[in-house]
């Protein structure tokens, strides 16, 4: 276990923000510029999984098990709403025959 | 509880069951027994107060009853109490048995009417509060009791309430006796402040050693008197007596003529412990209630509705009560009180038998020569204008003569302006007497044939009040024929100090009852010459050359002169809030309000576009915005 964390903290820490920031701005414009649910919903699992990479690291570094604990509820509650957004879109689906988020347009004003 | 504290609650309390039990059940029970319930509950009240005043003498001490705290507030205590003495004992009499006649009057008057029962309830009601009113111990029950006959009032001038003239007479009634009441109130209010107890005996106690002229005391009874003002109606709040006429005559008779309207005099009476020390309200109260009597019995000599020249005579007898109570005699302005009770109820009691016998008729032009029709009527309102008149020996000789002797020792100038004002009274009385009995019918020659003389239900209270108008004076024989004459003031001697119209002699007081009777007399021959033949008949308002007999027909156009001065500036400054405050600005605001919440969401709901893009562009900017700023600041 210590050598794991050893391996984790080969890498500097400003890389893991980086790269957890760069996935984080991915998931955010895979979710305002696509127009496909289920890309869109990928791309919020992405966002998801950019906040846990960077609560890893920050627990290997500071050497607590507290940041590696949130990740698993993060995880439970991702899978939960997964099963929950899933079953909305295929409801959409049948509804209008499309996944295209653009065809939800009624309801305003 | 004694024998004598039982009867004074049985007097109070029997009018009010029988106002309760008259106006819950009034609807199912049938007239007869309404009117039975009715007189008798008041009948119980008289026989429990004559049984009461059996027991008094001059000598005896006052009791009081306390029946609860009413409300206390700090160190203010005030008990719903009662108090019986001298003075009470008096008034409790004149209201029920003045009452107890009225009431079995008006089974006769009212018999026809549909609101027989309501209208008994309301008389029930009023006799109650009255009694209220005379006992009270303490000035917020005698307050309690003096609202309520107010309210009684105004119940009973608006009882045809189908015709709107009389809503508006009850309402102006109601509005007037406000404006006196809040005098009233202000007096209570500056008497409590300072004494700390609204309790009559514990304030005589604690302005025993107030001196005399003291500033305060004098704004506090001032304020009073304009309490007193309202009620009594006096100068400038009586123009709503002669309108009150609009209710049923027997009302007339008991509220505006004998007991209610001397509710003023009473308080005064009352609480002359706070007047005596006041000498300059008293001369305000002398020059207002000269003034009032001066000036009432000139419009009543153009009148030519029958209750109403007796309603204006009332508002200057009720001047001469004041000018008793002016000069500082209190018996004295009581005295009067009872005699005038007798005598003008018994000439309101006629006018209403008059009235009933010509079928609704009050106007005199359309009288004359009823004396053979009506005998009984007749010769009973003949006692009656005697006794107003002021001639030997009936009732209102010598009660008028007495306040004229004090007012003679007070200043003789004013005596003369008082004895114009009772000379006055004397030729429109007889006016009144000669237009109506004597000379020929006037009315149409259909109607003649249908006058009959009343019911004896309406006749026997004429012919006990005519008995009581010729013998009640002597309750009062002044000292010049009887040295111990003056029973009135032995009896209320323990209460209020009497004080003889002292500096005039015999002889002078003998002198001036000659020229009054002398000059009544010749006011009496004046009448006949220009009435008695029925030759003169009077002209309405409208038709009058004379300008100052028109202006007299027109009441000094006193109302128009208010209407000017209060009514419409009030109406316009509505008029000017309504119209121009609320509808424009008020208004307004609040529309300005919707308009602008409307336009703004009209913007702001075309960004509730529908696209899931959008909103989400909407949130991730906010949250940047919100990120931004927690880490800029």
């Amino acid at each position: 276990m210590q050598e794991l964390l050893q391996n984790v903290r080969l890498v500097p820490i400003e890389h893991y923000i980086w790269l957890s920031s760069l996935l984080f701005c991915i998931g955010v414009m895979g979710v305002l510029l696509r127009r496909n649910t289920i890309v869109m919903f990928m791309s919020i699992e992405l966002m998801l999984n950019a906040v846990n990479l960077l609560f890893v690291a920050f627990s290997a570094y500071a050497n607590k098990p507290e940041g590696e604990v949130f990740v698993f509820f993060v995880m439970v509650v991702a899978a939960a709403e997964v099963a929950v957004g899933l079953g909305l879109l295929v409801m959409i689906y049948r509804n209008q025959n499309t996944t295209d988020s653009e065809a939800l347009q009624t309801l305003k004003w | 509880m004694s024998t004598t504290e039982i009867l004074l609650l049985v007097c109070l309390l029997a009018p009010l069951s029988g106002a309760g039990l008259l106006l819950i059940l009034g609807r199912s029970l049938p007239k007869a027994v309404a009117a039975v319930f009715g007189v008798s509950f008041i009948a119980i009240s008289f026989i429990a107060a004559l049984l009461l005043f059996m027991q008094t003498s001059a000598e005896s001490a006052a009791f009081k009853i306390n029946l609860f705290t009413w409300f206390s507030a700090g160190k203010l205590n005030v008990d719903m109490a009662f108090r019986y003495d001298q003075l009470t004992a008096l008034f409790l009499l004149v209201i029920t048995g003045i009452g107890s006649l009225i009431h079995l009057y008006s089974a006769g008057y009212m018999h026809e009417d549909e609101g027989h029962n309501r209208f008994f309830g309301y008389l029930n009601f009023f006799v109650f509060f009255m009694i209220m009113l005379v006992t009270g111990a303490n000035m917020v029950v005698m307050f309690a009791g003096w609202e309520g006959v107010g309210l009684c009032s105004y119940l009973l001038i608006g009882f045809w309430y189908k015709n709107n003239d009389y809503n508006l007479a009850a309402r102006k009634a109601f509005v007037m006796n406000r404006i006196g009441d809040l005098g009233l109130l202000a007096g209570l209010f500056m008497l409590v402040n300072k004494y700390n107890t609204f309790d009559f005996e514990a304030l005589q106690n604690a302005v025993a050693g107030v001196q005399t002229g003291d500033a305060y005391l004098t704004t506090a009874t001032a304020c009073l008197f304009i309490g007193a003002m309202g009620k009594s109606a006096q100068i400038p709040l009586f123009t709503w007596l002669p309108d009150a006429m609009a209710g049923p005559t027997p009302v007339s008779a008991l509220i505006h003529a004998a007991t209610m309207v001397t509710a003023g005099i009473y308080l005064v009476v009352r609480t002359h412990f706070l007047f005596s020390l006041t000498p300059a309200t008293l001369d305000f109260i002398l020059y207002i209630g000269l003034a009032t009597a001066l000036f009432a019995a000139t419009i009543g000599l153009r009148q030519n509705d029958i209750k109403k020249v007796l309603a204006y005579s009332t508002v200057s007898q009720l001047g001469f009560m004041f000018i008793a109570l002016g000069t500082g005699a209190f018996a004295t302005g009581f005295f009067h009180v009872f005699t005038h009770a007798f005598f003008k109820a018994l000439l309101f009691l006629g006018a209403g038998s008059v009235i009933h016998a010509l079928h609704h008729e009050q106007d005199m032009r359309f009288m004359g020569g009823l004396k053979k029709k009506l005998p009984l009527t007749w010769i009973t309102f003949l006692i009656g204008t005697i006794a107003i008149a002021g001639l030997p020996p009936f009732a209102g000789f010598f009660s008028k003569d007495e306040i004229l002797a004090h007012l003679y020792a007070k200043n003789p100038m004013l005596w003369g302006v008082a004895l114009l004002g009772s000379l006055l009274t004397a030729f429109y009385m007889f006016r009144l007497y000669y237009l109506v009995f004597h000379g020929t019918y006037r009315g149409d020659s259909h109607s003649a044939s249908h006058i009959h003389e009343s019911p004896w239900t309406m006749t026997m209270p004429l012919a006990i009040l005519a008995l009581c108008s010729i013998v009640a004076g002597l309750i009062g024989i002044p000292a010049v024929f009887s040295e111990h004459g003056h029973w009135l003031n032995h009896f209320l001697g323990k209460l209020i100090p009497v004080h003889h119209p002292h500096g005039i002699s015999h002889a002078t007081e003998l002198t001036l009852m000659g020229v009054s009777v002398t000059a009544v007399l010749v006011m009496v021959a004046i009448a006949f010459r220009v009435y008695g033949q029925g030759k003169v008949v009077p002209v309405s308002a409208e038709e009058e050359t004379n300008p100052f007999f028109r202006l007299l027909a027109d009441k000094y156009r006193i109302d128009e002169l208010y209407h000017f001065l209060f009514v419409a500036p009030f109406n316009a400054i509505s008029q000017f809030f309504g119209k121009l405050i609320d509808a424009q600005v008020i208004d307004g605001i609040v529309n300005a309000m919707g308009s602008l919440a409307m336009t703004l969401s009209g913007m702001l709901r075309l960004l509730h576009n529908g696209r899931i893009g959008t909103y989400l562009l909407a949130m991730t900017v906010g949250v940047i915005l919100v990120l931004a700023y927690n880490l800029i600041f």
